[in-house]
C-alpha cells in the first residue's frame, strides 16, 4: 500500500494501485500453502467472509446439485421426459401436483412434469459443457493468433469480433440454429445445435479477452528473450503467451455457462429447441405452459422455470463471488465509517472476522 | 436517458444542442454539428464523424455473416417447401426466385437492394419487411421504453441504497434480487407476473396491446398513429388511456426487472467506487451531510458508466423483447419474427434481424455520442 501515485480526479489508477499491491501480498503469503488450498475455488471460498461467502456456498450447492441431477436422472426421474404412460396406463392430463405417482402433476399432452424437469438438467449441462469448452477452445485460438500476429488479420478479426459482440445475442443464436438444424432435431443435434449456436455468441468476449492479453505480454521482456534464443512462433504462442493469458478465464467461464442455459431456454421457449420426444428442455416446457396459465394450470410452467432460475442462479453466484472476491474494491470489509448513526451490528461482525492476510 | 443533457452542460459549452440533436435524429446530426465543433468543441465533431464512420463496416460485416450463414445451408423456398412440393417444382420455383444463381451475385444484388432500403419481401405472406417495421417496430419501441422507464426506477435509487447500506441486510437483500433478475428468464417472470395479477387476481388483462373493445374505439380515429397510448391521449378519452396502459405494466414490469437489476448492480459497483474518492472524503470533511453526498457529489460520475452500457443494454433488451413481446402477446417486431420463425419464413426473419441489427448499431452510436458529450475522456 506504500505505493503513491498522483490522484486523479475521477480516474480510478490509485485503486488499482492499491488493488494490484494488495493482491501482491496476499499470493505471496498464501505460497506456503498446500496446494489444494490454492484451488481456484477453494481459495476463494478460504478468502470470503459474512454474505459473500453465503453466496458462494449457496452457489456451489446448487451447482453441485445441478451436476448430480443430472449425472443421476435416470434414477431420480420416475418415468422417461416422452412417456405418457407406464404399465400400460396412462397418466392422464393436467393432472394437478400431488395426484399419486405424479409429485408434480402431469402437462397438458400427459407428459410427468417432474421426469422432465429432472431430464432438463441433462439437457442443460450438456450444452452448458458443449458450449463453453467449444467457445473457450475456439476463442482462445483466434485471440492468440490475433494478438500475436497483428496487422490486417488482427484487424479483420478485431471488427468481426466487434460486430459480433454488439449484435443481440438471441437474434445470433436464433440465426445459427436455423442454419444447423432448420428449427428442428434430435437430442444430440439439438444439444450441439444450442451450444454451437451460443458459442457463436460466446467466441468474440473470449477473443477480446485473450487478445488483449496477449498483446500486452507480447512486449514484455520475456518474450523478446524467447525470440532472441531463436525459439518458434508456435512455442512462444503456445506456452509464454498462452499460459500467462489465461489467468482471467475462469470468470468468463462461469458468466457464460449461466447465459449458457439461459439462451438454450429462450430458444426452447421460442420453438426453436428440442423435440419433445428426442429430450426433455425446459424452454420447450415453458413455451407449451404459456398456453395453459389462462386455463389456470401452474404447475406445467412453474416447475421448469424454478428449474432454469435455480440452474443459472447456482453457476452466476458462484460467478459472481470469485468475480467479487478477485476485484478487492469489491470485497467485503470493514467501512470506515465514524459519524454514521445508522451502523448496523451486521458489519462488525463482519469486520472482525476479516482475515485479510 | 434524462441524467445526460443536465450532466453535460458543467463540461462542455453548448453540447447539450449536439446532444439532443444526435439523440433524437440520429442521421443528420453529425453534418449538422461537424463544422460549428471543429470551430468550439476540438475533438468532439472529429469523434462523431469517426464513430459514425464506423457504423458502416459494423452493419456491413452483420449482414454479410448472416447473409452466408443462411444461404450456406440451403435456399429459404426450401426450408419453407421442403417435402411438400416435387423436386422439379421446387427447381422451378428457385429460378424463378433467383437462387440458384451464384451466391457472389446473390450477395452483392441483396446489398445492392439494402442500400435502397429494400430489405426484401416475405415468402409467406408478400409483405415488404420495411413495411413490417414500420407496421410493428413503433410497438417494440412503446415497449423497449416502458422497460427502461421501469428499470431506471427501480435500478438507480435501489442501486443508491445498496451503495449506501453496503455489506448491511439492505444490500444483501438487493443484491441477491439483483442476481435473481437475471438468473430468471423474462419469460418466466412474464409467466408468473400473468399466473399472479391475470389469473389469480384478475386485476390486469392477460395478452395483447389493447382490449377488442378499445381496438375498435381506436379504429374512428383519423390518422392513427403506431402508438396506442399517444392515440388514446388525442382522443381524450380516460377508458381508453387507462385500456392501454394496464395492458403495458406486465410487458413493461418483466423487460424492465431484467435490466433494473443491471442497472442496480452497475450504480451499486460505481458509487461505491466514488464515494471513496478524495474529493468525497474532502466534502465529507466540510460537513456535508451522507445523504447530499451520495445523490449529488458521487451520484453523477457513477452514472457515466451507465449511459455507456445502455448501448449494450438496448441489444439485450431488443432480445429480451423478441421473449417478452412472445410472452405478452405483444405485437410487435418480437413477436413478429418468433411468428415467422415458426413458419420457417426465413426471408423475413432475415430482413427482420437485420433491420434490428441497424437499429443497434445506430442507438450504440448515439449512446457513444452521449458519452463522449458527458465525459470528455471518452473522445479520441
Amino acid at each position: 500500500m506504500t505505493i503513491s501515485t498522483p490522484q486523479p480526479p475521477v480516474d480510478g489508477v490509485d485503486l488499482e494501485a492499491q488493488a494490484l499491491a494488495a493482491e501482491g501480498t496476499a499470493i505471496a503469503d498464501r505460497r506456503g500453502e498446500p496446494w489444494y488450498l490454492r484451488l481456484p475455488v477453494i481459495s476463494h471460498l478460504r478468502r470470503s467472509v459474512g454474505l459473500q461467502r453465503g453466496m458462494l456456498i449457496t452457489g456451489l450447492v446448487l451447482v453441485a446439485g445441478l451436476l448430480l441431477t443430472a449425472l443421476l436422472a435416470p434414477l431420480l426421474a420416475p418415468y422417461s421426459w416422452a412417456a405418457t404412460s407406464a404399465d400400460g396406463s396412462s397418466f392422464g392430463t393436467q393432472q394437478p401436483p400431488g395426484t399419486p405417482g405424479h409429485l408434480l402433476g402431469t402437462t397438458v399432452s400427459g407428459f410427468d412434469v417432474l421426469s422432465r424437469v429432472i431430464w432438463g438438467t441433462r439437457t442443460a449441462v450438456a450444452v452448458m459443457v458443449c458450449a463453453v469448452l467449444a467457445s473457450i477452445v475456439i476463442g482462445v485460438l483466434l485471440g492468440l493468433v490475433s494478438g500475436y500476429a497483428g496487422g490486417w488479420l488482427d484487424r479483420i478479426l478485431v471488427m468481426i469480433a466487434d460486430a459480433v459482440y454488439a449484435f443481440p445475442s438471441l437474434l445470433l443464436a436464433i440465426v445459427m440454429s436455423i442454419v444447423i438444424s432448420q428449427g428442428q432435431s434430435s437430442m444430440w443435434g439439438g444439444i450441439l445445435a444450442a451450444a454451437i449456436s451460443i458459442t457463436v455468441v460466446f467466441v468474440p468476449q473470449y477473443f477480446r479477452v485473450i487478445r488483449a492479453e496477449v498483446v500486452r505480454l507480447k512486449a514484455e521482456p520475456f518474450v523478446e528473450a524467447a525470440k532472441v534464443v531463436g525459439t518458434g512462433h508456435m512455442r512462444i504462442m503456445g506456452t509464454h503467451l498462452l499460459r500467462n493469458a489465461t489467468r482471467t478465464l475462469p470468470l468468463i467461464f462461469t458468466l457464460n455457462a449461466s447465459e449458457a442455459i439461459l439462451t438454450l431456454a429462450a430458444l426452447g421457449f421460442l420453438g426453436f429447441g428440442i423435440e419433445p420426444t428426442m429430450a426433455a428442455e425446459w424452454g420447450y416446457d415453458l413455451n407449451r405452459a404459456m398456453a395453459d396459465a389462462t386455463s389456470g394450470i401452474w404447475w406445467t410452467g412453474l416447475f421448469p422455470g424454478l428449474a432454469i432460475v435455480l440452474a443459472v442462479l447456482g453457476v452466476t453466484l458462484v460467478g459472481e463471488s470469485i468475480n467479487d472476491l478477485n476485484d478487492p474494491r469489491l470485497r467485503t470489509r470493514r467501512r470506515r465509517r465514524r459519524t454514521t448513526a445508522a451502523s448496523g451490528p451486521g458489519t462488525a461482525e463482519a469486520a472482525t472476522k476479516e482475515t485479510q492476510s | 436517458m434524462t441524467p445526460a443533457p443536465s450532466t453535460s452542460t458543467p463540461e462542455t459549452a453548448g453540447a447539450p444542442d449536439h446532444g439532443r440533436s444526435g439523440a433524437g435524429v440520429p442521421t443528420p446530426a453529425p453534418a449538422a454539428a461537424a463544422p460549428k465543433a471543429r470551430r468550439g468543441l476540438g475533438g468532439l465533431g472529429r469523434y462523431i464523424l469517426v464513430r459514425f464512420a464506423l457504423i458502416i463496416p459494423t452493419v456491413l460485416i452483420l449482414m454479410t455473416v448472416v447473409f452466408f450463414l443462411m444461404r450456406v445451408t440451403g435456399d429459404p423456398i426450401t426450408a419453407a417447401q421442403g417435402g411438400r412440393l416435387t423436386p422439379e417444382e421446387l427447381a422451378a420455383r428457385r429460378a424463378a426466385a433467383g437462387y440458384d444463381r451464384p451466391l457472389i451475385v446473390q450477395y452483392l444484388e441483396y446489398l445492392g437492394n439494402v442500400l435502397r432500403g429494400d430489405f426484401g419481401t416475405t415468402y409467406t405472406d408478400h409483405t415488404p419487411v420495411v413495411r413490417i417495421l414500420l407496421t410493428y417496430g413503433a410497438a417494440t419501441a412503446e415497449l423497449v421504453v416502458y422497460a427502461v422507464i421501469v428499470a431506471l426506477a427501480l435500478g438507480i435509487p435501489l442501486g443508491m441504497i445498496a451503495a449506501r447500506r453496503r455489506d448491511r441486510w439492505p444490500d444483501a437483500v438487493l443484491r441477491i434480487s439483483a442476481i435473481l433478475a437475471y438468473a430468471t428468464p423474462v419469460f418466466f417472470v412474464g409467466l408468473l407476473l400473468k399466473l399472479i395479477f391475470s389469473v389469480a387476481l384478475g386485476w390486469l388483462p392477460v395478452a395483447g396491446r389493447i382490449s377488442n373493445r378499445g381496438e375498435l374505439a381506436m379504429g374512428q380515429i383519423l390518422n392513427p398513429s403506431p402508438f396506442y397510448l399517444l392515440d388514446a391521449i388525442r382522443l381524450g378519452s380516460p377508458e381508453l388511456i387507462a385500456d392501454a396502459l394496464s395492458h403495458a405494466i406486465l410487458p413493461a414490469l418483466a423487460l424492465g426487472l431484467l435490466t433494473g437489476g443491471i442497472f442496480l448492480r452497475l450504480v451499486r459497483t460505481n458509487l461505491i467506487g466514488t464515494l471513496e474518492m478524495p474529493y468525497v472524503d474532502s466534502a465529507r470533511s466540510r460537513g456535508v451531510r451522507e445523504g447530499r453526498l451520495a445523490t449529488r457529489h458521487a451520484l453523477r460520475p457513477a452514472l457515466i458508466p451507465i449511459i455507456t452500457v445502455m448501448g449494450m443494454q438496448i441489444a439485450m433488451m431488443l432480445g429480451g423483447a423478441v421473449l417478452t413481446e412472445t410472452t405478452f402477446e405483444w405485437k410487435g417486431l418480437g413477436y413478429m419474427l418468433a411468428q415467422y420463425m415458426q413458419a420457417r419464413d426465413y426471408v423475413a426473419v432475415q430482413g427482420i434481424v437485420m433491420m434490428l441489427a441497424v437499429i443497434v448499431a445506430v442507438s450504440n452510436f448515439v449512446v457513444d455520442v452521449i458519452a463522449a458529450l458527458i465525459d470528455p475522456r471518452v473522445r479520441y
